[in-house]
């Protein structure tokens, strides 16, 4: 009368595994969420309900609790549906538990019965590998970027029913309906522009390379025109690769921030940031309660910040946090 | 309506009979007051019994037991203590069970038997 199977949380870039348990009990018909859900993972006793109509399962008609631990952790979002609809019908006999007691189950589901796309797939597959999960199940429109991650099995799905009947149930059967991809990311990648287009500015050339030799920050001051921003766009050509680390971390903000093309891979150079010297202090810096919103600063991360008309921004830099300051200055 | 009270009825004494034969004491049926009907009160051994029947001939509007609702649950409880009142006799334990009854276009009763809701 109790299934289990495992899932991930974020908190800001940490992904946390967390077990997922469900229990059946022979009262009035009921479905409860304990383990500190926000108003967002509570709403995912309806879509679960409804996506096992839509897979063609009758749905317990028990008094169904299920546990997110460790309870002490608060857990957000949409990303546990597909594990709370797993560990259910486990609890229930409809499939089979020991198959999917060690499997971590990441997706949201639609009230159709399919597997929609999540943001923030890469860091959370890679805290679940290195937490020791050696079998993932993505929805099918994050398969390329859960790839991405070495050493672990990923699996992706489309829908319900079609999980439902590989874990063994008769009854499911998976959506007639296309399976949901994520948007397109708009605009391709800027291709990133050549130091040796530069002709002349000795000088700067050689200021660029030592900042970008020794990893250091760089102002550059002079009247318009004189070619700042032309040369500011050229630092990251002639930075070196980020390690695997670094990129595992800069493609996970990416990620999160909804603007990785899995079809690139993993972000192997140095990204490039230019926010507009009127842009919010939110949009640099990132904010976001729960489910974080990466900024300019984060998206920069391993590569180039590069603040335009820097004495602008600066106040309102000021303002957010003054352990800010030594970094735009 | 006349249908579906007949169907009520039906449930009721399938009900009250598999109770019985599984040796339960049948105190009350059908016992009404101010606050409402009891359908069945019983005996299981040492504890008071209140038990409400829910019976559907489909399952189209939803399984019997989803019918009992929370509010539903309160009324029993209410109507407990109603029938405790009225009683001279004490009990160790007192209980609300439901018990949902599916009758089929064909075939058997299906039975299902929830204790302990309230």
């Amino acid at each position: 009368m109790i299934g289990r199977t495992r899932s991930v949380v974020l908190m800001g870039l940490a992904g946390h595994l967390i077990e997922v348990e469900a229990h059946l009990a022979s009262s009035l018909p009921a479905f409860t969420i304990v383990g500190l859900p926000d108003a967002a993972l509570g709403e995912a006793r309806d879509r679960v309900r409804a996506a096992a109509a839509s897979s063609g399962l009758r749905w317990p008609a028990r008094r169904v609790t299920v546990n997110l631990t460790p309870a002490s952790l608060p857990k957000s979002g949409s990303v546990t549906d597909l594990a709370i609809a797993v560990a259910a019908l486990a609890a229930a006999g409809e499939i089979d538990d020991a198959r999917i007691a060690e499997t971590v189950h990441l997706g949201e589901l639609g009230l159709d019965g399919r597997v929609r796309p999540l943001v923030g797939t890469l860091p959370m597959v890679a805290a679940a590998a290195a937490s020791g999960a050696r079998e993932i199940v993505v929805p099918i429109g994050n398969l390329d970027e859960a790839r991405l991650v070495d050493d672990v099995r990923v699996r992706g799905v489309a829908s319900l029913g079609e999980l439902l009947r590989d874990y063994g149930s008769t009854d499911a059967s998976p959506s007639s309906l296309p399976a949901v991809l994520p948007h397109a990311i708009n605009g391709a990648r800027a291709v990133v522009p050549d130091l040796s287009d530069v002709q002349g500015q000795a000088d700067a050339r050689w200021a660029l390379e030592v900042a970008a030799a020794g990893g250091h920050h760089l102002l550059m001051t002079g009247p318009p025109g004189t070619g700042k921003t032309m040369l500011a766009e050229r630092l990251p050509g002639i930075l070196p690769d980020l390690s695997p680390q670094e990129a595992i971390a800069a493609t996970s903000v990416h990620s999160l921030a909804g603007t990785l093309d899995p079809q690139d891979g993993l972000l192997r150079r140095p990204p490039f940031e230019a926010p507009h010297h009127s842009a919010s202090a939110a949009a640099i810096v990132g904010g976001g309660a729960m489910l974080a919103r990466p900024g300019a600063i984060s998206r920069a991360h391993g590569g180039v910040l590069f603040l335009d008309e820097s004495p602008i921004p600066k106040y309102t830099l000021l303002s957010v946090g003054s352990q800010l300051v030594p970094t735009v200055l | 309506m006349a249908a579906n009270v007949a169907v009520g009825r039906y449930g009721e004494e399938l009900v009250a009979r598999r109770l019985s034969a599984q040796g339960w004491r049948i105190l009350a049926r059908n016992w009404r007051c101010a606050e409402g009907e009891i359908d069945l009160v019983c005996a299981d051994g040492p504890t008071l019994v209140v038990v409400e029947v829910k019976t559907r001939r489909s399952i189209s509007a939803g399984l019997p037991q989803e019918a009992v609702t929370a509010a539903k649950v309160v009324r029993l409880r209410r109507l407990t203590s109603a029938w405790l009142a009225a009683q001279e006799a004490r009990w160790s334990a007192v209980r609300i069970d439901v018990v949902a009854v599916t009758l089929p276009r064909s075939g058997p009763a299906v039975v299902e038997h929830l204790r302990s809701v309230g």
